[in-house]
């Protein structure tokens, strides 16, 4: 059709509609694109869940990646933390002082560290820190053709390489939130009462009448997910890697973007459950 | 010499492989025979290693099938295929050793994952396949990146022999080696294939000195995008000695290494 409009319309008009056909043409093969990319994606997180429950993967493996995944990133995740609770504390004290609330900054600190920032911030530095390096690592096995060994030895690149990751971020990551929202909590407290002279009583009074146990697992539950999107994104880019180092570095960055804007849109979807849950749960006593 | 059988045990049909828009392999069939060395050559990018790698179900076909024992491989489930894959050996081109292990570690890698060998049996194992290649056992507690291209891919073979498999894949064995290390694993090959009875080989080399020493057989592939339409891949297909009493001049230009229109190619 579009050919027999083409071939009966004047040159201008025929470019024109050729050009109009080649940007439907071009957006169509995107879209197709799009979503055989997700299908692909979905089919390996569908194959790794199988392969988490039908054998048990090597003992070395998984301690290998929960003391990567885990234990190496502790200290940067306090140290980014601390600071979280601290620039918290400075851009907070002046508007609550303003109207007289400074005692009541550990509120807004503990209850932002708990709910957003502590789960929040583990993921990223998890995200650059390991998933980086785990789509580099797998990346670079794809390209140097020892993912192929292990296909061809007759054992499941899956469950060697994807298993053990999946399940150290996933009983990590949670950690790992704990001690920044620890930190953060800390180094807000430190602050607003070693700097600002905020009084230690009322600041930690107020503090633990407004924020509760729900708050700290609000965090945690978020982490979870976090976690298993940050660990199946980067083995999938690593997976996909094109060839050489070039391949091997875009599949890196490419594997942190899209983490972290998976995590940002997790984030938004998971508050809005959590407090559907909540009010499910306890109704009328308000979310926060 | 080795007895070869008329029986086939790996049945290529009207295989096609397309990555996109390019056809690496254009419905090929061949068959390899129970005991038979099979070298395969031709120029870089001609679908050797495709060939290679479709052999043991890791490229899938466009369309044709690959049997191996007379089981179609995309036919295979998942189990079966991993079962399949036990009874063939694979040497990567660059060994592809997994960065990580020991070369002991490596080595037993098959052992542990398929039969659950203990620590000291898969240590045991592995101490005397790095003996058949001809390494010190020192070798053992090093990682990859502490050993020689050549001695990599004796470690290569080694892990490739460790499950004692029918089928052996070589990726271009000799590449990148020296012309001595090149014949000590063609040397390798040889003793591989006569120390176990009935093992089948397929080599995929462009070194012709490997390809006479090798093969029963030789197998010589064009570039799909270099034929005219309808015209087979294959171009030779017949024992060692018979190569070069050929009159094709694609067969004559490769064995010579004569670079030919290539060179008219390069001034266009």
């Amino acid at each position: 059709m579009a050919a027999e409009a083409a071939s009966n319309a004047t040159p201008r008009e025929g470019g024109l509609i050729a050009a109009a056909t080649e940007s439907v043409a071009d957006l169509g093969s995107l879209v197709v694109d799009a979503i055989v990319g997700l299908g692909d994606f979905v089919l390996f997180f569908a194959q790794t869940i199988a392969w988490l429950f039908r054998r048990v993967p090597s003992r070395r493996l998984v301690v290998t990646s929960l003391y990567q995944i885990g234990v190496r990133s502790l200290p940067v995740v306090a140290l980014t933390g601390t600071f979280i609770g601290m620039v918290l504390a400075v851009q907070s004290y002046h508007q609550f002082e303003r109207f007289g609330m400074e005692n009541r900054l550990g509120v807004m600190i503990n209850l932002s560290m708990y709910r957003e920032l502590g789960p929040v911030l583990a993921a990223t530095m998890l995200a650059g820190r390991i998933g980086s390096a785990i789509a580099a690592e797998i990346g670079t096995m794809k390209v140097t053709e020892q993912i192929d060994a292990l296909a061809a030895m007759g054992a499941s690149p899956v469950q060697h390489l994807v298993v053990p990751r999946l399940l150290a971020c996933f009983l990590m990551i949670p950690a790992l939130t704990l001690m920044a929202i620890f930190m953060g909590v800390a180094g807000g407290a430190f602050y607003c009462i070693q700097i600002f002279g905020v009084d230690p009583y009322f600041y930690f009074a107020n503090a633990q009448e407004s924020s509760g146990i729900w708050d700290l697992l609000y965090g945690v539950i978020k982490s979870v997910f976090f976690g298993v999107a940050i660990a199946v994104i980067s083995c999938y880019r690593g997976f996909h890697s094109a060839a050489g180092a070039e391949g091997v570095g875009r599949a890196a960055t490419i594997a942190f973007v899209q983490a972290f804007v998976v995590i940002l849109a997790l984030d938004l979807m998971l508050s809005i459950s959590l407090d559907s849950l909540f009010e499910l749960l306890w109704p009328g006593q308000g979310v926060a | 010499m080795v007895a070869v059988s008329q029986d086939p045990l790996l049945q290529v049909r009207d295989l096609t492989v397309r990555f996109g828009p390019q056809t690496v392999l254009r419905r090929m069939s061949i068959d390899v025979r129970r005991g038979e060395t099979l070298v395969v050559i031709g120029e870089s990018g001609c679908g050797k290693t495709v060939l290679l790698k479709s052999l043991i179900g890791l490229v899938a076909p466009t369309e044709g099938e690959v049997r191996f024992d007379d089981q179609s491989l995309a036919g295979l489930g998942d189990r079966k295929l991993t079962e399949a894959r036990t009874r063939y050996g694979f040497v990567f081109q660059n060994a592809a050793l997994f960065d990580s292990l020991s070369i002991a570690e490596n080595i037993a890698f098959p052992l542990i994952e398929h039969r659950r060998a203990t620590r000291e049996q898969a240590l045991r194992t592995a101490i005397e396949r790095v003996q058949e290649v001809g390494l010190p056992t020192s070798v053992l507690t090093k990682k990859p990146a502490e050993l020689s291209g050549g001695q990599r891919k004796r470690v290569g073979l080694a892990r490739a022999l460790v499950m004692q498999p029918e089928v052996v894949l070589y990726d271009e064995p000799t590449t990148g080696l020296d012309p001595i290390m090149s014949d000590v694993i063609n040397e390798l090959v040889l003793r591989t294939r006569a120390g176990r009875e009935g093992v089948t080989s397929v080599v995929v080399t462009h070194d012709m000195h490997s390809a006479r020493k090798l093969a029963d057989r030789i197998v010589m592939l064009y570039p799909v995008s270099r034929l005219r339409p309808g015209e087979s891949q294959i171009v030779f297909d017949g024992p060692p000695e018979a190569i070069d009493s050929v009159d094709d001049q694609r067969v004559v230009q490769f064995v010579n290494g004569e670079a030919g229109d290539r060179l008219q190619e390069l001034a266009g």
